[in-house]
């Protein structure tokens, strides 16, 4: 297990592993953990136990973005190589591996999305391999990076980016701004206005209407965001619990529990996927 | 658990990905797979045409080999009437040649018979004065009974 000195306790060793590594200025007269008082005018630091709250909305989990954009070029890398070296002839397993991957992709965007738009696959592309790549990191066995890292003398590392409410509604928030400018470009603002007033139940009820359509309408990211990190959460949160057992016994419950997140890691990432497609072609749609 | 920024953090790496693939990845890899598909259905095109090729081939060679063993066979039989018509007509010409050396030799054998009639009847002639003169023992004259004689011959 992990740790920065001595043995923990099972809750410390639980929080621990579901802190973030957060970089963020703590204000003034805030007491740190280790009962120094900040001084005047703050201080930039990497926070510790629960400082990550005092620091407010002006900090950043360096961890999460970390993992996340070495995923994120891992990806890019790995499919712009193929796609330079792209042939129509005879395939490479790699190419074979990556173009399987695209037509997947292609396929779930032509059998739901029906207009013209070049980003909508790219899109979905983005969205399925890299959530995939960032929930994989779930399989890694819990100890291993943060006890790397707290050797290297960093504190926390939380390695899988999804289980970071940050990093899922960062793309939900995303797919919310792609849902709202598609809709204004196709609709006109009056239409999507219109569109958001005047249903169900016509022009008389427009403040209901307008109450439930906005509900909707946020509904989307909100469930997009928390779906994937709630699966994530609760995912990371039984290896971390499993990873409580006796060593000898651990097997016994994270082997089948890890097999059976494969099914999950995939589910979620194509989940988000479909459903950001879904959201595209109902912001295409008029209703 | 704290929103912080991490959220926008996220949101301008996301797009950065999303414009990237969407730049350099997409549009090169969907067109290597049209072009294979257009490239399969050709071949497949091609195979089709090919086989269709070799049947029309095939029957072609069927048609001319039948052509020639007709051909051949109306070769056969007309070479056979001409050496039937040129054996006829030897025959013809060899019985029209044996004709001629027949009516030769029986010309030549009717005046050698001719001859040796005249040749005969002058020695008989001849032989029966001689034969008179004998018997009659006295000269006869050769002018009274010349006539005689030649009656004799003529006879013969």
């Amino acid at each position: 297990m992990a740790s920065e000195g001595g043995t923990l306790t099972s809750s410390e060793y639980i929080s621990h592993h579901l802190t973030n590594l957060t970089f963020g200025k703590l204000p003034e007269g805030v007491s740190r953990y280790d009962g120094s008082v900040v001084g005047e005018g703050g201080t930039w630091t990497f926070a510790h136990g629960a400082e990550a709250a005092d620091m407010g909305f002006w900090a950043i989990n360096v961890d999460t973005m970390g993992w996340s954009i070495v995923l994120g070029v891992l990806f890019t890398w790995l499919f712009s190589k193929v796609a330079k070296s792209a042939t129509s002839g005879v395939p490479g397993s790699t190419q074979n591996f990556v173009e399987t991957i695209i037509e997947f992709v292609d396929d779930n965007v032509k059998s739901i999305f029906h207009h013209k738009n070049p980003m909508i696959a790219p899109l979905s592309l983005t969205i399925f391999v890299w959530i995939f790549l960032m929930n994989t990191m779930d399989l890694i066995p819990v100890d291993w990076i943060p006890f790397i890292a707290s050797e290297m003398g960093i504190p926390y590392m939380k390695v899988v980016p999804t289980t970071d409410i940050n990093a899922t509604a960062g793309m939900a928030l995303s797919v919310f701004a792609l849902i709202v400018f598609y809709s204004i470009k196709q609709k006109g603002l009056g239409g999507f206005l219109a569109e958001l007033s005047f249903q169900p139940l016509g022009k008389w009820m427009l403040p209901f209407n307008l109450f439930l359509e906005l509900v909707g309408l946020f509904a989307k990211p909100i469930s997009l965001a928390l779906r994937l990190f709630g699966n994530m959460y609760a995912g990371e949160m039984i290896f971390i619990l499993i990873a409580l057992l006796p060593f000898w016994a651990q097997w016994v419950l994270s082997v089948p529990w890890a097999i059976f997140h494969i099914l999950v890691i995939t589910l979620q990432a194509f989940i988000f996927m479909v459903l950001t497609i879904v959201y595209m072609a109902m912001a295409y749609d008029h209703h | 658990m704290n929103i912080n920024l991490t959220i926008i953090g996220q949101a301008i790496a996301f797009f950065i990905f999303v414009v990237f693939c969407m730049k350099y990845v997409w549009p090169p890899i969907t067109a290597a797979l049209a072009e294979r598909k257009k490239k399969i259905a050709e071949g497949l095109d091609a195979a089709d045409r090919a086989e269709r090729d070799l049947q029309l081939a095939q029957e072609k060679a069927t048609e001319n080999m039948r052509k020639g063993k007709e051909e051949a066979a109306a070769i056969i039989e007309q070479a056979n009437k001409r050496a039937n018509q040129i054996i006829e007509e030897a025959k013809d010409k060899a019985v029209e040649e044996a004709g001629r050396v027949k009516a030769a030799a029986t010309a030549e054998l009717e005046q050698e018979v001719n001859q040796a009639r005249e040749t005969l009847r002058g020695q008989v002639a001849t032989l029966a004065l001689a034969g008179a003169e004998k018997i009659l023992e006295a000269s006869i004259d050769e002018k009274a009974h010349a006539k005689l004689v030649e009656k004799l011959a003529a006879e013969l």
